[in-house]
């Protein structure tokens, strides 16, 4: 026998709020929320009154007081009597310098020791293993003043490339000076070339653009795009006919001609550095502070990269491999058409970190002097201004957005090149 | 068939031949060269090329580290003594900079007849971490010291009188007690609420006098030492075990934070731990040195190292949130619904059932992320703490040792390769001991 029996009808009780589950997670989250806007409240007020008692409220306008200070390596024009403003600027674009060309160099060093050490060789692989253990287990930081104090300590000064028979002499046909005040490089000039146009009138922002490489970057970009045409056609032609036609010198040609036209006509030469007096002149000076942040950076998280990109090629089943050795593919071909473009699926999302974590340690410039954003806004600005509230949470705001983009750019392409699954 | 073979073949064997042994060229020594350093014309030339690369590496290195002077007392007698033993030639260590500095880059300027303070620290830090680490061969009666041994380590260190951390202390002693006692009277979330509220109120207004009375009545205190002694790999070992042991449990607060379904708590969490992970430990670093105090309430102005190791907690337990999420996110939707369905309640589901899981699978995560912030502890020499780098330019700055650069870097170098190193070994030795699949 059943009986119906209604629900107990009963009151809403205070206890309830707790013991109820339907109530339960409101009023935990009504607290937490509660809880953390007392919090900041305080924080805030806190900030507010001390900041009262040592009579500098929050105020931004010493970004439009004169830096008067110098960076050396920067790539905009900028005097001492520029704003501070216009000196974080340069600072952003030198932190962006070091962490793109960072990343470059530590993705190419990390996939080819991953790969090493891999390698059926065993010496290789033993090489690589204490490679990467040596830089992981030790502070990046260590690597960084290590490669400053090695660039500086080891190298030959300027003068030693004086004279008749001089001690050091410059490499790559006369074209690069390794010394201890940096690397001076050649630079590209032109003779015929049109004239720069200038950006944002005088305003901190101000920018040369230069219409050569604007030009470069035009006709570089159209060939590359007629060059993907051609390889459109052969492949539509290759699955109408059966027969792939030959178009590689097609190819070259439209990637090559018009560019070394262009070349020609604005007429490019190298300007290599000369050794005048006591230092070299000419070409681009690339400073020790720079070289030293770049390699330490770019070999501290390549051993990083070498790891994941080693278990990302681990995490390929091995039937991969023979099944392509199987079809007769060449095993460096397997390598590159088989496993690689199925690890980097594994791979991507912990680069993506890689990557984020090498820009924030770019940050470290600071023990060398390389003149960052730490090191004009989080340094020299705030210690000239006192402002330490405004510059270190304007410092965190940029790195903050430095790394959403970062990872928002990175989490776009993961999602392209994601296994598609249902 | 068989007449086919036999008026096509002159000979058939029908007996089986003796197992021979295999050529001299394929086991072995030769074999295992042969196999893996010489299998073909390139992997020949890549082994020729390494080890001409070791060789020129070890023939640089070698003599400089064990043909050395250890006994000199500044950059120029030691280039004396070189010059002496071994002529014109460059390439000696003077490792005379580590003999006569190594308790300063050990201690920085810690007070030398207190040295044994840190050492016996240390030598507790082992024997609370050997019950953890090492559950299977440490009896656990150490845990009392484990237990103990925050309290310990604060005044063994920085001095003063010991009621201070023991009326500490007590404050998680009472709040035990009310969980224990009232539990009964006012439900065990009511105890819950009432043993924080005392133990909060005790710390706040009752630890003070209550550990001045006793002091005054049983004066037990030790030398005080002021933070700004500290240094060295003392102040490296400090701050990351600190921010090691602090960060695991807020890390995984906020990982649980993380992965709830109350909305707010949800994004107070996520918005922690990306705004952390979003900025470099510089950063929290300078808010440390210039910033921590205009947070807080005017007048207000604690140690700096505390205030270090604020930060450095923070930052480390936004990064053991995210590995410990993964570990999270890794566990099957059943152990979740199979804690459910017996009956248990979120903490104790997370208690028994998912944390011990999830916490197994994120090990490597864990450990490296201790590494990671060990590695990070030099950062302070940039805000002017005197760590092992700090005390590298600070022993520079000596005229004695002007100029001195690869023996220190080498030192310190050596003595983080081993800590970490040792680490992450530790934690491959843990995967394999908690393996329970089969395979």
């Amino acid at each position: 026998m059943t009986t119906v029996t209604d629900p107990p009808r009963e009151g809403f009780r205070l206890s309830m709020l707790i013991y109820d589950t339907r109530y339960r997670s409101a009023t935990i989250q009504i607290v937490a929320l509660m809880g953390f806007m007392l919090l900041a409240a305080w924080l805030i007020n806190n900030t507010i009154q001390n900041l009262n008692a040592l009579g500098k409220p929050i105020d931004f306008g010493f970004f439009t007081d004169t830096a008067s200070y110098d960076i050396n390596q920067r790539l905009l024009d900028y005097n001492s009597r520029d704003t501070h403003l216009r000196a974080s600027f340069i600072g952003l674009l030198n932190t962006l310098v070091v962490a793109a060309l960072g990343c470059v160099t530590a993705t190419i060093i990390g996939v080819f020791v991953g790969v090493a050490r891999l390698s059926p060789n065993w010496l290789v692989a033993r090489i690589m293993t204490v490679y990467v253990e040596m830089f992981r287990n030790v502070p990046v930081l260590l690597w960084i003043v290590l490669f400053m104090a090695f660039l500086i300590e080891s190298l030959p000064s300027p003068s030693a490339f004086r004279g008749e028979d001089a001690a050091s002499s410059m490499i790559f046909n006369d074209n690069v000076a390794i010394t201890n005040r940096g690397v001076y490089i050649p630079e590209p000039l032109f003779s015929r070339g049109f004239s720069d146009i200038h950006l944002f009138g005088d305003s901190p922002l101000r920018m040369d653009v230069s219409m050569n490489l604007i030009a470069i970057i035009v006709v570089l970009g159209i060939s590359i795009f007629v060059m993907r045409r051609i390889r459109a056609y052969a492949s539509k032609t290759q699955e109408a006919t059966g027969i792939r036609p030959t178009t590689w010198y097609y190819q070259v040609g439209v990637l090559f001609a018009p560019i070394i036209a262009l070349m020609v006509f604005l007429g490019f030469h190298l300007g290599k550095p000369e050794l005048s007096g006591f230092n070299f002149s000419g070409g681009t000076h690339l400073r020790n502070s720079l070289i030293a942040l770049w390699l330490a950076l770019s070999l501290y998280t390549a051993a990083f990269i070498a790891e994941i990109v080693r278990g990302g090629i681990l995490a390929i089943s091995h039937g991969q491999t023979e099944a392509a050795g199987a079809l007769g593919i060449r095993p460096n071909r397997i390598m590159s058409l088989v496993v690689l473009p199925q690890a980097l699926r594994v791979i991507i999302p912990p680069l993506i970190s890689n990557y984020l974590n090498l820009t924030k340690n770019s940050s470290l410039a600071i023990a060398v002097g390389y003149m960052d954003i730490t090191g004009t806004l989080g340094g020299i600005t705030m210690n000239q201004t006192g402002r330490e509230l405004e510059c270190v949470l304007l410092l965190m705001l940029v790195y903050l957005t430095i790394s959403l983009a970062i990872s928002a750019v990175m989490n776009w392409y993961n999602n392209r090149v994601k296994l598609v699954e249902r | 068939m068989s007449d086919t073979h036999s008026n096509t073949v002159a000979y058939v064997r029908d007996t089986m031949l003796p197992e021979a042994a295999p050529p001299p060229t394929e086991v072995g020594v030769v074999g295992w060269t042969r196999k893996n350093l010489f299998s073909g014309w390139f992997n020949s030339i890549v082994t020729i090329i390494c080890l001409l690369l070791i060789y020129y590496v070890l023939a640089g290195i070698l003599p400089w580290i064990f043909q050395s002077v250890w006994t000199a007392d500044s950059l120029t007698e030691c280039r004396e003594i070189m010059q002496a033993t071994w002529g014109e030639s460059h390439g000696h260590a003077c490792w005379g900079v580590i003999r006569e500095r190594w308790p300063q880059l050990l201690f920085g300027f810690y007070p030398t007849e207190y040295y044994w303070r840190p050492i016996l620290a240390m030598a507790l830090l082992l024997v609370s971490l050997a019950p953890i680490l090492f559950a299977d061969r440490v009896p656990s009666k150490f845990l009392y010291v484990t237990l103990a041994y925050p309290f310990i380590m604060p005044w063994l260190m920085w001095g003063g009188t010991i009621w201070n951390p023991i009326m500490a202390a007590m404050g998680f002693v009472l709040a035990g007690l009310i969980i224990n006692y009232a539990s009964d009277v006012i439900g065990s979330l009511g105890s819950m609420i009432a043993a924080v509220a005392a133990a909060i109120l005790w710390w706040l207004f009752l630890t003070t006098p209550v550990a001045d009375v006793f002091a005054s009545i049983l004066p037990l205190a030790m030398e005080t030492v002021e933070s700004r002694q500290f240094g060295g790999f003392m102040l490296s070992i400090l701050i990351g075990v600190v921010a090691i042991g602090c960060s695991l449990p807020i890390g995984i607060v906020l990982a649980l934070g993380r992965q709830s379904d109350l909305l707010i708590v949800k994004s107070i969490c996520v918005g922690f731990i990306e705004f952390i992970r979003g900025v470099p430990l510089i950063t929290l670093l300078f808010v440390a040195s210039t910033l921590l105090n205009i947070f807080l309430p005017p007048g207000t102005n604690f140690d700096i190292i505390l205030r270090v190791i604020i930060m450095v907690t923070l930052f480390a337990s936004a990064y053991m949130a995210e590995v410990i999420r993964g570990g999270l996110a890794a566990l099957p939707k059943g152990q979740y619904e199979g804690a459910d369905s017996l009956g248990l309640d979120y903490w104790q589901a997370q208690r028994l059932i998912i944390m011990p899981q999830a916490l197994k699978i994120s090990i490597p995560g864990i450990v490296s992320t201790f590494i990671g912030v060990f590695k990070d502890t030099v950062l302070v020499s940039i805000i002017g703490l005197l760590d092992p780098l700090g005390l590298a330019n600070a022993i520079r700055a000596d005229s004695a040792w002007t100029g001195i650069y690869w023996e220190l870097f080498a030192f310190i170098g050596a003595m983080f390769f081993i800590f970490c190193f040792s680490m992450s070994r530790y934690s491959m030795y843990l995967e394999r001991k908690l393996q329970t699949d089969h395979r």
